[in-house]
């Protein structure tokens, strides 16, 4: 079985390689993480200024939705199962994925999912409107009729991140060498496991609403209806019973990132391991139960708000807990600042802010003025972009020597990151102003005592924009040009199994299992 | 060498002295606080919900500040280029339960304003004055529960300042035609619902928000101690005039109050009145464009042309051109199914019968006929 | 059959997922709605209520307030005879609502009650209901709808008013009730 790749198109296709496949997820994550960055421009270009200058409401709505969508489960989860997929197998010391043909199969069904998703927007009618929420009954009785598409590739991805998940949790548990204790896993791949759980736990129930909705649209039953006794608020419970522990699918394997480059960098082993895995239990955990914090203004009983706000208030608990221990990670470390470590500290400070803003949004009271406003647009991107998003980043360049053997250039990294950082932040910043001034979220146009702040807002936008685009030139370059490097342990201060594997890895590794001690 | 860190470290602090600069112009009064602030508004409520808006806020800055310090002063003075050896601990249980309690204690801290804030919000009883209010696609409906009194809020910017064709009014996209008019120290309580969709009322500075949902009634309230025009806005997406539904809310003296009440019913007796008049047809040619303009032109454009494939056009179409009956049927009864909305139950006699004479008669169309009021109201009636 | 740890586990994962599928599907929905019955949150009232003895609290008066609307296209005239009510909990009170179909053709329509607070909801019952059925109307019919209810006596002491409101909804083309004049 030690053969080399296959050779040509066949190699891709018909992969059951764990290596392979990563790169797959992570090159298709890219292209979308593209598409929804093109949405986004189209959002800002057009908020520029107040007035409709270059679309109609209409095509506004269907912008930010796609946009959602996209960057949701086409960009951030895809670039994150990549990850798990390289890198899961070499630090448990596996030869593969437990599942290696499942694993083809979940990856090459999303090209085929946001195929379809993508064409609704030539359909008549045009895309998804509804935003990526998709409410009840704007996204039912007033919906387009793309919308049944919508639903098909939703059911689509679901299946791939519940299959991709059953793989993560088999290899995790099933494929660790021998030696590898669970207490002894780099927490990448603890936070991993914990978030595999949670998405078998949570994919099934958004399968449940898109359905419930299907069956509401086109058979004529009353799930969300208030006139055959349903109720359109029972959707807002089902899906933010998916949505809340979603967005911590989404954050824990950054946090997993993060705990690996930090050490790394600080040339110190990372404080307080065992803290960090509960800490992640306990925020998964505690997930599942603050949905309702999103439906603040939906007419809840009293109990009900006070109860929500109270365990919403909680998660910043085990939250801070992570943050303390990468800071004393960092304390008396002896730090160099490479790229990926630029990502992770920058992460460590925006993705803080993004959790002030949450214990903002928490308070209920408060809240009342921030829902559905630019504020709550502004927590979120800090959270997932500067949060998942610089994490992706920073993975790609501390682990991009060991996939490829070869070295990016340092000053180049550094400027992409330093155009991302400021681009970002540019962007995202004012956002927290215009929500706090009065300006709702998913408008299309405004008033023009918020003219200001979206000028700026847009101005950093095509900054961050093109610092993806730099992104890619860095990856390409290095793949292309990059100077090689043979070192196993390409970074100094790296722990873990996958620094004892040859650089660049092997095609098959760990086909004999390592010895751990 | 740890010196020269730590002072390097101190300089990096003084931007910090700037904070009380900030805190005090973001003050109510202080330059930047109309475009970086919530305000405190003008209830009890909103002004408890901004004085917890500020204490956590500077709760985080000042957790912030510190935990940001520590790392930035670690970021200079651990660095392998300065020769510093790294050090080689890595837990400590005392620490773990310190930074695990002490953040839970502020927590609870915090938890217990916000929940007296919370009850207050929740007060809706013995309140002085109820309006049901009413999300459409896309206005607003008022109700005067118990007065009979009761009027659709549309959006009054015109298209052409959307589109770019003329400049913007001070208050683009935040004007209607008719404002929700409340007394002030009077105590309302809003009963809010949607016809369509889900919408929700958010007025900015009363603290006020809630959902309308489809089929079932929310409540709040609010007691302005202010007079004053104050704009909010629809926060939840509602279709493609979500951004264009803006909340206007006249708070007015007592008596002014009553005085404008007592107006609006006389109105409704006026308006009856109306219905028998007969106009010529340039009024109903005028009152109809600027009624078509302001209630249909967003789904069917100011040009008539709609948008092929999801709003008709009235210019050549099939029904502005064809049988007034069922012209007048579709404009009075809607169309069940669709977004076309049953305008019989929203707008005046007058309002209809212009609206028609306009649809059939602008853009070429030429029909030549004349709907007075009164064939409106004979339609609604004899059916 | 001999199966693997990673198969045995596989199923398992696999069964948890179908399982939340479907109690995403089957579970949920239900038990929101018994949460409401029983609580009244979200401001639904339950059925037809069967009185024991009436027993009358003289000694408060409950302000009970009556909305209608109609959802989207629903062009039918809807509403209450009167806007409000001062009762006493526990008496049986009647009020009606007028609805006339005002188009051309036959029509059903399906009223349905949201009361505010809520947590007067469940306090709210109702002996008579034209919410309990389908109303069906012919063309230019007109009819008055009864509605008699009893606020509970357990009704708590800080509520002093109770809004009912009827959304009134087209369900012409869903409904199998035979289509004829009524002035029920």
């Amino acid at each position: 079985m030690a053969h080399g790749p296959a050779k040509g198109i066949g190699r891709w296709l018909f992969t059951t390689n764990h290596k392979d496949i990563g790169t797959l997820y992570l090159w298709f994550s890219f292209t979308m993480f593209l598409l929804g960055g093109f949405f986004a421009m189209v959002i800002r270009a057009e908020l520029f200024q107040p007035g409709m200058q270059i679309i109609r409401p209409e095509f506004f709505n269907q912008m930010t939705t796609m946009h959602g969508l996209v960057m949701v489960f086409g960009a951030i989860m895809p670039a994150f199962v990549g990850l798990a997929n390289w890198m899961i197998p070499l630090q448990i010391g596996a030869p593969d994925m437990a599942l290696p043909r499942m694993n083809n199969l979940s990856f090459w069904i999303l090209p085929f999912a946001f195929a379809i998703l993508s064409s609704t927007l030539f359909m008549e009618g045009g895309a998804p409107n509804f935003g990526w929420t998709f409410y009840a009954p704007l996204s039912t009785t007033y919906a387009p009729p793309s919308v049944n598409y919508f639903i098909f590739a939703i059911h689509i991805m679901g299946a791939s991140s519940i299959m991709g998940s059953i793989n993560i949790i088999a290899t995790v548990l099933n494929l660790r060498a021998p030696g590898m204790t669970m207490m002894k896993m780099p927490l990448f791949v603890w936070t991993w496991l914990i978030t595999a759980f949670l998405l078998i736990a949570v994919m099934p129930v958004l399968a449940g609403a898109v359905t419930m909705m299907l069956m509401d649209i086109n058979f004529g039953t009353s799930f969300f209806n208030a006139a055959g006794g349903g109720d359109p608020v029972l959707f807002q419970h089902v899906f933010w019973f998916f949505g809340h522990p979603e967005v911590y699918i989404i954050i824990l394997p950054a946090f997993g990132v993060i705990s690996a480059i930090i050490p790394t960098f600080s040339r110190k082993p990372l404080f307080g391991y065992s803290s960090m895995v509960y800490a992640t239990a306990a925020i998964a955990f505690l997930s599942f139960i603050v949905w309702a914090h999103h439906m603040f203004t939906v007419g809840m009983p009293l109990t009900g708000e006070l109860y929500f706000m109270y365990a919403t208030m909680l998660i910043a608990v085990p939250t801070g807990v992570k943050v303390f221990n990468w800071v004393a990670t960092m304390f008396k470390g002896a730090m160099s600042f490479e790229t990926p470590m630029l990502f992770a500290i920058a992460f460590v400070i925006l993705f803080t802010i993004g959790g002030f803003t949450g214990l903002m949004l928490a308070i209920a009271p408060s809240d009342i003025q921030y829902h559905d406003t630019y504020f709550v647009v502004a927590h979120f991107h800090y959270v997932m972009v500067a949060g998942a998003v610089f994490s992706g980043t920073g993975a790609v360049y501390y682990w991009l020597p060991k996939w490829c053997g070869k070295m990016y250039n340092e000053t180049m990294g550094k400027l992409q990151f330093w155009i991302a950082f400021i681009g970002f932040n540019i962007t995202f910043f004012p956002q927290h102003f215009l929500g706090l001034a009065g300006m709702p979220r998913r408008y299309a146009d405004y008033a023009l005592q918020f003219a200001d702040w979206n000028m700026v807002s847009s101005i950093g936008a095509f900054m961050y924009g093109a610092a993806q685009l730099l992104f890619l030139y860095n990856v390409i370059a290095t793949i292309v040009a990059g100077k090689p490097v043979t070192e196993p342990k390409t970074w100094e201060g790296a722990e873990g199994l996958e620094w004892t594997v040859p650089t660049p890895a092997p095609y098959h590794t760990f086909s004999t299992p390592p010895e751990v001690k | 060498m740890l010196a020269k860190a730590e002072q390097l470290f101190v300089r990096m602090l003084a931007p910090l002295l700037l904070l009380p600069l900030a805190a005090n112009s973001m003050a109510e009064g202080g330059m930047w606080s109309e475009v970086i602030n919530m305000t405190p508004g003008v209830t009890e409520v909103s002004r408890q919900i901004y004085d917890l808006h500020m204490i956590i806020f500077w709760i985080s800055v000042v957790i912030g500040v510190l935990v940001f310090g520590v790392m930035f002063y670690s970021m200079i003075a651990h660095r392998k280029s300065k020769g510093y050896k790294a050090a080689n601990f890595h837990e400590s249980t005392t620490v773990e339960i310190a930074w695990t309690v002490i953040p839970a204690l502020i927590l609870i801290v915090m938890a217990i304003p916000a929940t007296t804030a919370l009850i207050n919000l929740y007060d809706t009883d013995d309140a002085e004055l109820d309006i049901k209010v009413t999300g459409y696609q896309w206005k607003w409906q008022y109700e005067y529960l118990g007065e009979d009194v009761a009027f659709m809020s549309e959006l009054a910017t015109p298209e052409s300042e959307i589109y770019n064709q003329g400049e913007k009014g001070e208050f683009y996209l935040q004007e209607v035609n008719e404002p929700l008019v409340i007394p002030v120290d009077t105590k309302v309580r809003f009963l809010i619902t949607a016809k369509d969709v889900i919408h929700s009322w958010w007025m900015t500075d009363f603290g006020v928000k809630k959902d309308a949902i489809p089929g079932f009634i929310n409540e709040t309230w609010a007691k302005v101690d202010k007079t004053g025009i104050y704009r909010g806005a629809c926060t939840e997406l509602c279709g493609q005039g979500h951004a264009f539904m803006p909340v206007v809310v006249r708070v007015v003296e007592k008596a002014e109050y009553q005085e404008w009440i007592g107006n609006k019913k006389a109105e409704a007796a006026a308006m009856r009145e109306l219905t028998e008049k007969v106009f010529t047809k340039d009024e109903l040619m005028a009152k109809g464009e600027e009624a078509y303009n302001r209630s249909c032109a967003a789904c069917h454009q100011t040009n008539g042309e709609g948008i092929p494939g999801v709003f008709p056009a009235m210019k050549g179409g099939v029904i502005t051109t064809g049988e007034l009956a069922g012209h007048l049927d579709i404009v009075v009864n809607g169309k069940p199914g669709t977004a076309m909305q049953a305008f019989g139950a929203q707008l005046s006699e007058v309002d209809i019968a212009a609206i028609i004479t306009y649809e059939r008669n602008a853009w070429g169309n030429d029909m030549g006929d004349v709907v007075q009021p009164i064939d409106v109201l004979k339609f609604k009636q004899g059916q | 059959m001999v199966t693997s740890p990673t198969q045995r586990l596989v199923v398992k994962l696999l069964g948890g997922a179908v399982a939340m599928f479907f109690f995403a599907i089957f579970v949920l929905p239900p038990i929101y709605d018994v949460f409401c019955d029983i609580t009244g949150l979200g401001g639904k009232t339950g059925g037809k209520y069967v009185p024991e003895e009436s027993v009358i609290d003289e000694s408060r008066t409950v302000r009970v307030q009556f909305v209608a609307t109609n959802n989207g296209a629903m062009p039918w005239d809807f509403k209450p005879m009167v806007h409000e009510v001062r009762v006493h909990p526990g008496a049986a009170v009647p009020v009606k609502f007028m609805a006339k179909n005002t188009t051309s053709k036959d029509m059903v329509a399906q009223a349905i009650p949201s009361v505010s607070p809520i947590n007067a909801a469940r306090y709210f019952l109702k002996t008579e209901c034209f919410c309990f059925n389908q109303q069906p109307l012919a063309a230019g019919a007109e009819a008055e709808l009864p509605l008699v209810f009893i606020v509970d006596r357990d009704l708590p002491s800080a509520v002093h008013t109770i809004t009912l409101s009827y959304t009134l909804f087209d369900i012409t083309g869903r409904s199998d009730a035979p289509l004829t004049a009524s002035t029920n």
